[in-house]
């Protein structure tokens, strides 16, 4: 017995208009590959490369609670601004992060990630210095590998301190296209 | 940090379990009405799922869940000769078990004494999958009890 497309997506919608899902999630298209990004009631909580499907929803459940769903519609404001930015119309992402189960040193070098400008870039250890730990650029490294809302918290701007890219998580290469993208290459 | 997760992520529920609702709804209410019927099965187990816990008898969980919504739009509807089947068509042997001990009760009362004592499901659960409260299935199933003790004594 197969659902139709139809049924199954007018429960998905229900389900995310209703408020049940603790975070919904869809595939979204870009120029850097199918991005799989998830959204709780608080905003965007995850944006990661190379979607998993089997490792993705434990990893989802975990950040925000059991009740994950693939529903478009929880996702809609994100993919409207991630489209602009791909498209070189959006500087700057509008939409909330959802944050939660992130340590304080963390959530502090995000913050100060999210500061860094379009088109600009930033090294490990200036960032680790205007987070009043000047001695944690490895630490810092760390957070940027980990970074779970990439690109809109824009982990390619920074890189090491000889001006090398350094690494990326999606691969070196996208980092590449998102700094061309910007016009900081 | 949140809890261990004992449950499975929402999707990988509904992707296992929504074939087997729509064909139950289907036999019991036609293709019309379980498309509507399917929808509130899913949205009922949704409420509930952050609840439960553990993730032990989710297909019976479901299909009980969907044996009451079609109930529900039967009694809507009238068709009160099809009341008493519920969950009937589980093949599980704990539910086999009971099946026979159950026959002669209500819908509720039947769904309540086999959740309870052949799933072994808390009674948070069985208020869950029956859109009832923990007092009424606790109430639901001690009188499905009685009445079964009622039977065999007599």
């Amino acid at each position: 017995m197969t659902i139709s497309p139809d049924l199954d997506r007018r429960f998905r919608e229900a389900a995310a208009t209703l408020g049940l899902v603790d975070i919904g999630f869809d595939v979204v298209e870009s120029p850097i590959g199918q991005l799989l990004v998830a959204a709780s009631d608080r905003g965007i909580a995850s944006i990661w490369f190379d979607p998993k499907p089997d490792e993705d929803l434990e990893r989802l459940a975990q950040i925000a609670g059991p009740r994950v769903l693939r529903s478009p519609h929880t996702v809609d404001a994100a993919r409207r601004e991630l489209d602009e930015y791909f498209e070189g119309k959006r500087r700057q992402f509008d939409v909330a992060l959802d944050l939660r189960a992130l340590p304080p040193f963390t959530i502090a070098v995000l913050d100060e990630l999210a500061r860094v400008p379009y088109g600009r870039t930033t090294t490990y250890g200036a960032l680790a210095e205007r987070v009043g730990r000047p001695r944690a650029a490895r630490a810092v490294g760390t957070v940027m590998n980990r970074n779970r809302i990439p690109i809109v918290l824009p982990c390619h701007r920074v890189v090491g301190a000889t001006g090398d890219l350094a690494g990326y998580a999606g691969g070196l290469e996208r980092k590449i296209t998102l700094l061309e993208l910007e016009g900081a290459r | 940090m949140m809890a261990t997760v004992t449950i499975p992520p929402f999707e990988r529920f509904y992707e296992e379990h929504r074939a087997g609702v729509l064909r139950l709804l289907r036999r019991r209410l036609g293709a019309e009405r379980a498309e509507d019927a399917f929808q509130e099965t899913f949205l009922r187990a949704l409420r509930a799922y952050g609840r439960l816990e553990h993730g032990e008898h989710l297909r019976a969980w479901v299909l009980t869940i969907a044996q009451n919504v079609a109930l529900d739009v039967l009694r809507r509807t009238r068709a009160t000769d099809e009341l008493i089947d519920a969950a009937a068509h589980d093949q599980s042997p704990a539910y086999a078990e009971l099946a026979e001990l159950t026959a002669g009760l209500g819908a509720r009362e039947r769904a309540a004494v086999v959740l309870r004592y052949g799933y072994d499901l808390s009674y948070e659960q069985i208020a869950a999958a029956l859109d009832s409260t923990p007092d009424a299935a606790r109430q639901a199933a001690s009188t499905g009890v009685r009445r079964i003790r009622r039977r065999i004594t007599s």
